[in-house]
Formats: C-alpha cells, sequence, structure tokens
C-alpha cells in the first residue's frame, strides 16, 4: 500500500481519466442498524472487503464486518526489542569500544547503568512505531478515497453511518449488492465511481 | 454479540449460604491446622517463628491494602468496568481492621525482630541513637494503632458509601466516595509508607530508602490483583457472577497485573541503581546481604520470576483473556511476592544464604486464611455485587475495543 496514491490524486485533476466502477456505499440509520447489517453482509451472505465509518467506535462491528486484529502489536515489539538492544549496543561500544575512559571507578560497561537508556530507547522506538506504524497501516495521509464520493460521506463525522462495500470483493455485484443493502435496511445507496 | 445484551441479569446477586458455609467451613479447616502448625514453631525456634511471621503478615496485609488503592483510583478515574467484582475489593479493604490482632505478635516479637528495640545496643551505637526518637517500642506500637486507624477509616468510609447505594441507589453515595478517595489516596499511601519503614526496613535500622515505601505497595498491589483475579475465577468455577465478570473484565485485570509488575520493576529497579552509582557503603550494605551465598541466587531469580517472564507472559492478549493462562500467572505472581517479602525479610536472619523453613509455608496460609475468614464473614452481610451502583448495567456491558 502506497502512502500517496499518485493513480487516484492524478484521476481528481484529470477531467478525461475514464471513470471506473469502485464500490457501493450505504448509510444506516443508527449504529445499531449498521452493525446487523455488517453482520448479515459478512456472517450471511459472504462479503468479506466490507469497512464501516461512523462518527464514534462501534463495539463489535470489527467482528460483525470480519476485520481481523491489527498486526501493528507484533511490529511494535519487534522494533521496540530493536531499541533496546540499540541502547546496549551505543553504549557498550561507545563507553567500553571506542572511546574507553574510566569514570567515578565504574565499569566501562553494566547493565546498572545501561538500563535506564535500555528503558527510554525501548519506549522511544516502541511509541514511534505505533504512531506511524498505525497511519502507514491505515493508508494515511490520504488526500482522496473513493468513498467520498458518497453524497453524505461528510455526515460520517457528525450523524452518518456508511457501510462501504469494495468492488474487489468476490461477491461483488455493483446492482445486487445495492438491493441487497436497501433490503438490509439501508435509508440509501449508491453505487461510486473512481 | 451485535446487541450485547446484558447477560449479567441473569446472574444472582446473592451469595448462597449452602456456598458460604462450605467455603467458611475449608477457610477454618485451613486456619486452624497452618495457625496450629505455625504456634508449634514459636515452641520450637522462636526468632525463627517471628520473622516468619512477620514476612507472612506483611505479605497479607498488602494484598488488603492493594485492594483499597484499587478501590480509590477506581473512584478518582470515575471507573465504571469494576463495579462487577468492587464488592470484593471492597470487602478485602474492610478486613484491613483485623490486621491489628495479626500485628500482636509482630509487636510481642519486638525483641527478637528488631535490633533498635535494645537499650543496650542503642548505648553503643551512635546511630540508632540518633535515631531513638522515631524507633523506639513505646511510639512503634503506636504508630502500628495511627497506620490502621488511617486504613480503617477510608475503607470504611468506601465499604459503608457503597453498601447504602445497595439500598436507595443515591448517587450522592457515590460521589461521597471520591471525596473519601482522594485524601485517602495521599494519607493511605503515607501510612504504607511509614508501615514499611517501621515493620520491614528498620529490620536493618542502619540503612534507609525513601523509596522502600512505595516499593513495598506496589508489591502488594501486584499481589492485590493477583488475589482479586483468584477470588473471582474461584466464585466462576462455583458458578457465580458467570456473566457478569466476563473475559473482558479479565482482560482488564490481566492489564493491571501487567503494568504494576513493570512498576514494581520500575521502583525497585530505581532504588538500585541510585545505590548501585553512588556506591556509598551505608547504602549499599543493604544490597551487598543479599548478594550473600545463595541469596544472589534468590536476587536474580526474583529479577526472572517478578519481571522477565511475567512480562514475556502477560504481554499478549491471549494470555490475559484466557482465564487459564491468566489463573497461572496470578499464582505465580502471589507466590513471586512473596519470595520478594522473604528476601526483604530473611537476610536479617540467615545472613549466610537462602534458608527457608516449614514455618514460611504455614505462616502465610494462617495469615491468608485468618484474613479469609472475615472476608467471607463480612461477604455475606451485603449482594457480593454492587446492585445499587448506577455504574453497574456499564460494567455489565464492559467490552474491550
Amino acid at each position: 500500500m502506497a502512502l500517496l496514491e499518485m493513480d487516484g490524486l492524478k484521476r481528481i485533476f484529470d477531467p478525461n481519466a475514464p471513470k471506473e466502477l469502485w464500490g457501493v456505499v450505504a448509510e444506516f440509520e443508527d449504529e445499531q442498524a449498521l452493525l446487523n447489517a455488517g453482520e448479515a453482509m459478512h456472517h450471511k451472505h459472504g462479503y468479506t472487503k466490507l469497512d464501516a465509518l461512523t462518527p464514534f467506535p462501534v463495539h463489535g462491528m470489527e467482528a460483525a464486518i470480519g476485520i481481523p486484529r491489527s498486526i501493528l502489536g507484533y511490529i511494535v515489539i519487534c522494533i521496540g526489542l530493536t531499541g533496546t538492544i540499540t541502547a546496549v549496543l551505543l553504549q557498550w561500544w561507545t563507553g567500553a569500544v571506542d572511546y574507553p575512559l574510566v569514570i567515578a571507578g565504574k565499569p566501562l560497561f553494566a547493565f546498572e547503568f545501561a538500563m535506564p537508556i535500555m528503558f527510554e530507547l525501548s519506549v522511544l522506538f516502541s511509541a514511534f512505531t505505533c504512531v506511524f506504524g498505525m497511519l502507514a497501516l491505515n493508508g494515511l495521509p490520504k488526500f482522496f478515497h473513493p468513498a467520498m464520493q458518497f453524497p453524505k460521506f461528510a455526515r460520517a463525522t457528525d450523524d452518518g453511518f456508511l457501510l462501504v462495500v469494495e468492488k474487489s470483493d468476490p461477491k461483488f455485484s455493483a446492482v445486487e449488492t445495492r438491493q441487497l443493502l436497501m433490503s438490509l435496511g439501508a435509508t440509501s445507496a449508491e453505487i461510486v465511481e473512481d | 454479540m451485535a446487541a450485547h445484551p446484558h447477560h449479567g441479569e441473569t446472574d444472582s446477586f446473592e451469595l448462597d449460604a449452602g456456598l458460604w458455609a462450605k467455603v467458611r467451613n475449608i477457610i477454618l479447616f485451613c486456619f486452624l491446622i497452618s495457625a496450629t502448625a505455625t504456634a508449634a514453631g514459636y515452641f520450637l525456634d522462636a526468632k525463627q517463628f517471628f520473622h516468619s511471621y512477620l514476612a507472612a503478615f506483611m505479605w497479607g496485609t498488602r494484598i488488603l491494602l492493594g485492594a483499597l488503592f484499587f478501590l480509590m483510583a477506581g473512584y478518582l478515574a470515575g471507573a465504571a468496568w469494576n463495579v462487577t467484582f468492587r464488592r470484593f475489593s471492597e470487602t478485602m479493604a474492610m478486613t484491613i481492621p483485623y490486621g491489628l490482632i495479626l500485628f500482636i505478635p509482630v509487636a510481642l516479637g519486638i525483641h527478637e525482630l528488631y535490633h533498635w528495640s535494645h537499650p543496650e545496643a542503642v548505648a553503643h551505637d551512635k546511630v540508632l541513637q540518633g535515631k531513638a526518637a522515631w524507633l523506639n517500642t513505646n511510639f512503634f506500637i503506636l504508630r502500628a494503632g495511627i497506620y490502621f486507624a488511617v486504613w480503617t477509616f477510608f475503607a470504611w468510609g468506601i465499604y459503608r458509601n457503597s453498601t447504602a447505594m445497595d439500598q436507595d441507589k443515591d448517587i450522592r453515595h457515590m460521589h461521597s466516595s471520591s471525596r473519601f478517595a482522594a485524601p485517602g489516596m495521599l494519607l493511605v499511601f503515607l501510612a504504607t509508607s511509614f508501615a514499611a519503614f517501621d515493620w520491614l526496613m528498620s529490620l536493618d535500622p542502619h540503612w534507609f530508602s525513601t523509596m522502600y515505601g512505595i516499593y513495598i505497595y506496589a508489591g502488594g498491589g501486584l499481589a492485590s490483583m493477583c488475589a482479586l483475579v483468584l477470588i473471582s475465577l474461584a466464585f466462576r468455577r462455583a458458578g457465580v457472577l458467570k456473566n457478569s465478570i466476563t473475559e473482558e473484565h479479565y482482560h482488564d485485570l490481566g492489564k493491571w497485573m501487567f503494568a504494576i509488575t513493570v512498576f514494581w520493576t520500575y521502583v525497585s529497579f530505581s532504588q538500585y541503581m541510585l545505590y548501585w552509582y553512588a556506591n556509598i557503603p551505608e547504602e549499599t550494605i543493604w544490597f551487598k546481604h543479599r548478594f550473600v551465598g545463595s541469596w544472589l541466587h534468590v536476587s536474580k531469580w526474583l529479577v526472572f520470576a517478578h519481571f522477565v517472564f511475567p512480562l514475556f507472559f502477560l504481554i499478549t492478549r491471549k494470555t490475559k483473556r484466557n482465564l487459564g493462562t491468566l489463573a497461572f500467572m496470578a499464582v505465580w505472581l502471589l507466590v513471586a511476592d512473596y519470595l520478594d517479602i522473604h528476601w526483604n525479610v530473611m537476610p536479617t536472619l540467615h545472613p549466610k544464604g537462602f534458608a527457608p523453613h516449614w514455618l514460611d509455608v504455614t505462616a502465610p496460609v494462617a495469615v491468608a486464611s485468618f484474613y479469609g475468614f472475615f472476608f467471607w464473614n463480612r461477604l455475606k452481610n451485603h449482594a457480593i455485587v454492587p446492585v445499587g451502583d448506577v455504574r453497574l448495567h456499564q460494567a455489565l456491558a464492559h467490552h474491550n475495543l
């Protein structure tokens, strides 16, 4: 996943770019209706490329529409431990190898005094990985997303509850998917082009 | 899953009388056996008895103090998730006053335990003469009374509010508890710090550490969280509160266990590192005693058992949500915490090396079953969940994102 989708960006400014079918976006009355519809779409009808846009986090949404747990935690511990090792190597190499200097009769290297830096660098590396890893895994920053073409997209930050089905879903069929969403209680559903 | 029905409504919040009597008999049986054995230990080896007893007393009392801390922290943070098991914490905190009875053997064994309590030793010791205003027998016993009074006052205030709320569902009780919690946090921490200075640190009266109080309390907070997990799981096994204390609550209790493990390490290492760096003999002597002979292995084992292993064991979501692995870690950490206290107390008695005694097994069982008896007795007086709490429905629907 590229951080900046240049192709997508170019399409916005190119009036002659051919339109492509991208997916279907549906709006629901409230979070409960969205949750029920999402669960039916994923568990009953077998859709897998679903996404939900809501003004606030909805408990159980990930499980309802089949979004797996993020791998971010595993990335964070790997990079965090890299920070620990970096701190050991840095203090050992600078203090005991490259420029050995006895200070206050202390050993050239000891875990006793290395520990605070080991802790700090573990936290620093972990925190940066957490923030920037989260942004990267979410594909952010992103200036444009096809779902934004849904007329009520901005409502998702206020009082709109949107369910997105992408074309890449093997079950996807523009007309039938839209009808299915309407039958599941959507107040409106539109086919979105990119 | 989607609708989040309040499963908890199907649970009974009253304690079954048959179950209550059965468990009380088990606790009484444990107490009689272990207390008899411990008392016999006094006649066989008085010095060993008092040291083992002091370790057990500190271990058990800190568990109850930890419960008081989590109660107050919950009120200060406006926590809702802890309501389903809060009655256990409240009842644990209200068991603290009975500790005054358990303190009597410590007071009686003062000359066996504390070097500073001998006037002839003080007469030859300039340092102890300087500390005599604080470290003297009468003031020592008076202070113990003050500590218990402070702890009991805040435990009582919160317990009274919570049980009154059971009846009238009046939110003013909750606000009153928050008002108890704010000064309580300060005063309970001070009382516990000074109790740690008095009862444990003064075993080596020349040594001092300002960090010692929080180090001892941190371990108590951890042990308390483990005890809370085990109490809840024992109820679950008996089919009680099965839908009220769910995987989601255990997950958060596990997070607390993980967090305090790290906090305990942070504090105890800070204490060690500063003394290591300054390298002043009067400060390093305490650690030097703990690096003699097999005590060195215990010191290293503590770093592993109390930090490294729990850290990597509890770091994943799976082990915190799996009740079997969580129970295993709770037992492990309770034992590790007891070893920590043992490591604090025993080098005074066995300076040459780690020398466990059978009293180190019977004494903690006796203390735990003594507190357990009063805990269990009080638990039957009210519903086992704060049924009148306005946040109860929120706690029952608690869900981790």
